[in-house]
């Protein structure tokens, strides 16, 4: 069997609010074409391990490859640039603008020539066509791009959030949450769209407290447990409840049997 | 399948150009001398002012914030561009320079405190509202200049276009908001401005430097503060350290009920310039009907209560 | 021995002390705003005269036209601090608890200039003949052409501004309210009325646009002086300069050189120094003997005129410029 591809990796990384270590020598390992679900208690360590990932915090120590080469962000505009862009929880968009705008909302496209370099005008008829192109690549069902986002609805909306993260991503998508607050029926619309990125070749890390999602869509579930990674879990063989036991301390990682562990 | 409600405007970007129609076929109606190029041209003369401290006002309000010292910062800009004139014998244009210098540095002064201390806009404005008016008063010694260079003065004069008298200031203050609207619609500076006003927490995270957007509409404002004190030298002939002062709340009510939402992120710059146009109207409307100018602080005041509900209620359809 | 003179020089160092403290009277000068020149040249008059009389003067303002909030408070520190008699000139009635408060002390309060209901005595110009003086002289520079006047108002309601408005249409001759009322007269005559909040700006704007509405005009009533430059800079813009007779009130020094340029035809000129020296005369005068000034005192009101017209008194620029006030 071939090895696994590699395409993200953090090694040790601590970072410190204070008096609070936050990330106590975390590791993370995240393989090519999959979907790697973090989980986590509150405090564990989720979103300060997601924020040194997408660039929104610099960690103290450690180290992250890309491709096996080392990185350093020192924002989420150079994480961005090497291609990993991030959907977060309470989305950020612009509700009165509208799809299209926010799709490229910090990377605008300026016209060609002297309209362009000189005036700074923006090519708003290009980037609504690529808006359209890649929304409908990802078979994400909303007639016009042209409405503003504040008239989708609450799944509506999930899904243009996360398309955002996955039309522009070229290695890693970043979910935070991408299902809370949804209903059965546009949380599984949201689901389905996190598949289609899968299969064009992302590889996506997906934050969810929701358990029954994040065993109906993920490869490898990766446990934060006080700053550190407790263990890397097959939803296809432990079962929900031993999860919640490792993912609470009530299962020790050493407890757990090996054909459960991914 | 949209229909043409959809394909329109919002009431609330409308709204201005209807009260204007509608004013002016009132006055049409009941005045004889309301409908001719002379008056509309005069109606334009007298909004100019507030016409371009309205064009920063605006982009103020776009970013959820206000300004409740652009009326002193004119009257500021225009005490130092005519004394420096008067006391040193600076060159014109060396003087105007210094009057807008000093209305952008107020600017940028309310931008830093709001940005790096975090005050709130309506605060700080407070504050330097304050400042703007002592300094001019001290400064002028509470009289107005009345020695003033002609080269400041030339933006009040008007030339014929078709036949109708048409001012030089009107002309730039109608350029100013073409060249606004143009930057707010089409390019990504402006766009970011809408963005950091309807959700700056997303900007943000987006990686958009949403700090110094908020810094460079303050520092624009003032800049465009300056070019109206100018204007208003250019119209009265003279540095006047009382004025300014309706000015302060004609620009924030033109924004208004050009349709602007005080909750920031949405409007049409060229809705404050209708918004403008239609508090002359009304001045000068009643005037020509003998109406007492009480009713046109209450028309004023209905309508701006109108247009902010209107801007309301179009929000909570629109979820 | 030295302790016994000890104790008589300390005791007669007190009883000085004590005496002089109790012996100059406490006064408290409040203005409308700090730097309009009507109001500096009452402070200058204010000082030189309790300096004069040996009293103490305080003083304070409002920010500007209307700020009654620093009027209030004012008032309440100055009671405080021992002030006997406060002469004020009210930006609104909003200070009127605070006055009667202050009266239940036993402090006198005056007002100067602008009248405000249970004051004990007001020194001010009689606006309503001021007026009467302009309106008269109008009338007679007018001569036999049918009369088209604009009136230029401060805006609805203000007392001062109804007294001059009205005055002014009761010497020209027209039917009008007395000085009592607030309210702005109109008839035929009075073809065209704005208002200008005594601003320059909106003096040039109230103008226009009655010219837009009646280009005949040819008479303008302006409330202050302000007022009518804005007003003679439309008239300028639209060539009628020359024919028409614009006339206002105050008497500032800038008024006064705008009637010997030929802008304003005529200006009543008031006295702020008056009002505030015989403020100051009434406070020393109550402090000393207990006894309050009351009624209304007329601080004199002065008809400039560059050329005199038949029937109507009045004295000419040098004369003006010798009695204005602010800079000159």
């Amino acid at each position: 069997m071939a090895a696994p591809q590699i395409v993200m990796q953090a090694r040790g990384l601590v970072k410190r609010y204070g008096q609070v270590t936050a990330l106590d020598g975390a590791d993370f390992e995240l393989r090519a074409g999959e979907i790697l679900a973090v989980i986590g208690d509150n405090g564990a360590g989720k979103s300060s391990l997601i924020k040194a990932l997408s660039g929104a915090t610099i960690p103290d120590e450690g180290e992250i490859l890309l491709d096996g080469r080392p990185v350093h962000f020192r924002n989420p505009m150079e994480a961005r640039r090497e291609g990993i862009e991030c959907c977060y929880q309470d989305l950020a968009v612009a509700p009165a603008m509208t799809i299209a705008e926010n799709l490229f909302l910090g990377r605008e496209l300026r016209r060609e020539g002297v309209l362009g370099n000189l005036l700074r005008m923006l090519d708003k008829k290009k980037m609504l066509e690529i808006a359209v192109e890649r929304m409908a690549d990802l078979k994400v069902g909303i007639r016009s791009m042209t409405q503003a986002v504040e008239t989708l609805s609450g799944g509506q909306r999930q899904c243009v959030a996360v398309a955002r993260a996955a039309a522009f991503a070229r290695h890693v998508v970043i979910l935070d949450e991408p299902t809370a607050a949804l209903g059965v029926k546009e949380g599984n619309m949201v689901l389905e769209l996190i598949r289609r990125v899968r299969d064009k070749g992302l590889p996506v890390i997906l934050i969810s407290h929701n358990m029954p999602h994040v065993f109906e869509i993920a490869d490898r579930i990766h446990v934060a447990r006080l700053g550190r990674r407790a263990a890397v879990l097959n939803p296809k063989k432990i079962s929900m409840s031993d999860t919640v036991a490792v993912m609470t301390g009530a299962m020790k990682p050493e407890d757990i049997p090996a054909d459960c562990l991914a | 399948m949209s229909t043409v409600k959809d394909r329109l405007p919002p009431l609330s970007q409308l709204g201005p150009f209807i009260a204007l129609a509608v004013a002016c076929t009132v006055f049409g109606l009941t005045t004889d001398n309301f409908f001719t190029a002379a008056n509309f041209s005069l109606i334009l003369q007298q909004v100019m002012v507030v016409g371009v401290i309205a064009i920063g006002q605006t982009l103020i309000v776009l970013t959820a914030g206000i300004d409740l010292s652009c009326g002193m910062l004119m009257a500021l800009g225009s005490i130092v561009m005519t004394k420096v004139a008067q006391d040193f014998g600076l060159p014109t244009p060396l003087a105007i320079l210094l009057g807008i210098g000093a209305t952008t540095l107020f600017g940028l002064l309310n931008g830093l405190l709001v940005t790096r201390i975090k005050l709130p806009p309506f605060i700080v404005t407070l504050g330097t509202m304050n400042v703007a008016f002592a300094i001019t008063q001290l400064y002028s010694s509470a009289q107005t200049v009345t020695e003033v260079p002609e080269g400041m003065t030339w933006l009040g004069n008007t030339f014929e276009l078709a036949g109708n008298p048409v001012a030089y200031g009107v002309v730039l203050m109608v350029a100013l908001y073409l060249a606004t609207w143009f930057w707010l619609r089409d390019t990504a500076s402006g766009r970011h401005v809408y963005a950091v006003g309807n959700n700056p927490e997303a900007t943000r995270l987006i990686g958009i430097p949403t700090d110094r957007v908020l810094l460079g509409v303050y520092v624009l404002a003032g800049l465009f503060y300056g070019i109206a004190s100018l204007l208003s030298v250019a119209r009265t002939g003279v540095g006047d350290p009382n004025g300014g002062q309706t000015e302060n709340l004609d620009a924030i009510t033109a924004v208004v009920l050009g349709g602007t939402s005080l909750f920031g992120g949405r409007g049409v710059v060229l809705g404050t310039l209708a918004g403008a146009i239609v508090v002359g109207v009304l001045r000068n409307g009643l005037t020509l009907m003998g109406v007492s100018s009480v009713y046109q602080v209450l028309i004023t005041g209905i309508l701006v209560i109108v247009a902010v509900t209107v801007d309301q209620l179009s929000r909570k359809g629109g979820r | 021995m030295k302790r016994l003179t000890a104790v008589c020089l300390a005791t007669a160092a007190l009883c000085v002390g004590m005496h002089a403290h109790a012996a100059e009277p406490v006064i408290g000068l409040i203005t409308k705003t700090e730097t309009n020149p009507f109001f500096v040249k009452m402070k200058e008059g204010a000082q030189a005269e309790a300096k004069k009389l040996g009293a103490k003067l305080m003083t304070a303002s409002g920010k500007k036209d209307g700020d009654t909030a620093a009027q209030i408070t004012a008032i309440e520190n100055m009671v405080t601090a021992g002030a006997k008699t406060l002469l004020i000139t009210s930006s609104g009635d909003a200070i009127l608890p605070a006055v009667k408060k202050a009266q239940a002390k036993g402090v006198q309060v005056i007002a100067l200039d602008s009248p405000f209901e249970g004051a004990d005595a007001l020194f001010a110009t009689d606006n309503y003949k001021a007026g009467i003086l302009i309106g008269q002289y109008a009338k007679a520079a007018l001569g036999s052409k049918p009369a088209k006047i604009a009136m230029l108002d401060l805006f609805p309601g203000h007392p001062v501004g109804a007294q001059r408005h009205n005055g002014f249409m009761t010497g020209f001759g027209l039917k009008a309210h007395d000085a009592k009322s607030n309210e702005l007269s109109a008839t035929p005559e009075t073809v065209c009325a704005g208002d200008t909040d005594g601003n320059q700006a909106r003096g040039q704007t109230a103008m226009e646009n009655c010219l837009q509405k009646n280009p005949d005009i040819n008479v303008v009533y302006t409330i202050n002086e302000p007022a009518v430059a804005g007003a003679y800079n439309a008239l300028k813009k639209a060539g009628k300069d020359k024919g028409v007779i614009i006339v206002s009130v105050d008497g500032g020094c800038a008024g006064v050189a705008d009637v010997g340029k030929g802008v304003i035809a005529a200006t009543s000129q008031q006295y702020p120094l008056k009002m505030a020296a015989m403020g100051v005369a009434a406070g020393v005068e109550y402090a000393k003997g207990g006894k309050k000034a009351s009624g209304y005192v007329d601080t004199g009101v002065t008809l400039i005129a560059k050329n005199a017209v038949a029937g109507v008194d009045s004295k000419d620029v040098q004369t003006g410029t010798d009695l204005c006030w602010g800079k000159k």
